[in-house]
């Protein structure tokens, strides 16, 4: 005899194709169907995806205005989504093809095949100050670096040295937005928000 | 609150299974597609602290009785039996298997009332008063409309086991 429990276990079993962790059939269609149309009815707020990369895997976040934010490993990606959720919208989806661009011109940078990042980035993370700051980063060319104080007189503000060390630590887009290129006047690298290993990388990197 | 990445990950596969015993395998794509796109338009303003999964089935509730309404067609016919275990093309037999497709078809054959309420309370984990609310019963007739619906399952399913 079968009992209500069996009976309700059957109902209750996994649809196929959508086992934990499973990227099957069933939930990748009806995901990408998802997306297609959230983005298609303007609902696509925030898309992000992963990157591997030679640092770790960075994920990547867009609205559809630009890059909103790039995040390290050691920030804790879940944490950043949820930040993102109350900072930005909660309407944000996993859609790694509409972010292709960037993680194709990521793969080109820790490649040494590209010197600047052709993305446009929305900065709307950062307080207006924190934007001026970040403006003037994306002008210092691959491979150089400049102190805090240089860019706190290139921001206006020749006394805002320490403001401009929170800006950089606050960079919503690192290594697209390059704060890696800020260091110290007496040389040392200063601080970095996915670690002082990451920043000595990414200058080798454009060092070679 | 949390990215709607994270309730399509937790939710979407109960809304998958809620809406297929609703409406059947081949509309329940659709009937997926339409609650997670209008989910996704109305979360910036759900509470926090709201029943995520029973907002949700709510959504999915209306998207069904539209679909039902706009085709008022017929029961699946048991015909239909090995398309009600899919949907899906080039699956393993194991997994067809596992499907049970008597079980899915006899839910098919049930009144709309009783399949909503095995799919609300059973399937969804919804409580009678509020899979009574979604039906327009009361938690008594709801309970009642669950337990009818999961006896004449049982008696197909126990005549599927015997055959």
């Amino acid at each position: 005899m079968t009992t209500d429990g069996q009976l309700v276990a059957h109902l209750t079993g996994p649809v196929p194709g959508w086992a934990d962790g499973d990227d099957g059939e069933v939930v990748g269609r009806l995901h990408a169907r998802l997306v297609d149309s959230a983005a298609g009815a303007g609902l696509l707020d925030v898309a992000y995806r992963t990157v591997a990369t030679p640092i770790g895997t960075l994920l990547v976040a867009a609205t559809p205005e630009g890059l909103v934010r790039v995040a390290f490993d050691v920030e804790g990606h879940d944490a950043v989504l949820e930040a993102i959720a109350s900072r930005v919208s909660r309407r944000v989806l996993h859609a790694p093809a509409r972010l292709d661009d960037a993680a194709r011109q990521l793969d080109e940078y820790f490649a040494g095949r590209r010197r600047r990042f052709d993305l446009a980035v929305d900065l709307r993370l950062a307080s207006p100050f924190r934007r001026v700051v970040l403006e003037h980063l994306r002008t210092i060319g691959y491979g150089r670096t400049e102190s805090y104080a240089t860019v706190a007189a290139a921001s206006g503000s020749p006394a805002a040295v320490r403001a401009v060390g929170t800006a950089c630590a606050t960079n919503p887009v690192p290594v697209v937005v390059p704060c890696h290129r800020v260091v110290r006047s007496d040389g040392t690298l200063g601080g970095y928000l996915g670690g002082l290993d990451v920043k000595r990388a990414l200058l080798a990197l454009e060092a070679a | 609150m949390r990215p709607f990445e994270a309730v399509v990950a937790d939710h979407g596969p109960v809304v998958l299974r809620v809406v297929r015993a609703l409406l059947g395998p081949a509309d329940a794509d659709d009937a997926w597609s339409e609650t997670f796109l209008a989910a996704l338009e109305a979360y910036p303003r759900l509470r926090p602290g709201s029943d995520v999964r029973a907002w949700l089935v709510t959504i999915a509730h209306r998207k069904a009785v539209d679909r039902l309404r706009a085709s008022s067609r017929a029961p699946v016919a048991s015909a239909d039996v090995a398309t009600l275990a899919g949907g899906v093309e080039d699956e393993s037999d194991e997994a067809v298997a596992e499907r049970d497709p008597a079980l899915w078809a006899a839910l098919a054959a049930l009144p709309f009332k009783q399949r909503a309420a095995v799919a609300y309370h059973h399937v969804a984990g919804l409580p009678y008063a509020e899979v009574g609310a979604l039906i327009g019963s009361s938690e008594v007739a709801a309970r009642r409309s669950a337990s009818d619906g999961v006896a004449a399952l049982r008696r197909t399913w126990a005549r599927e086991e015997a055959s």
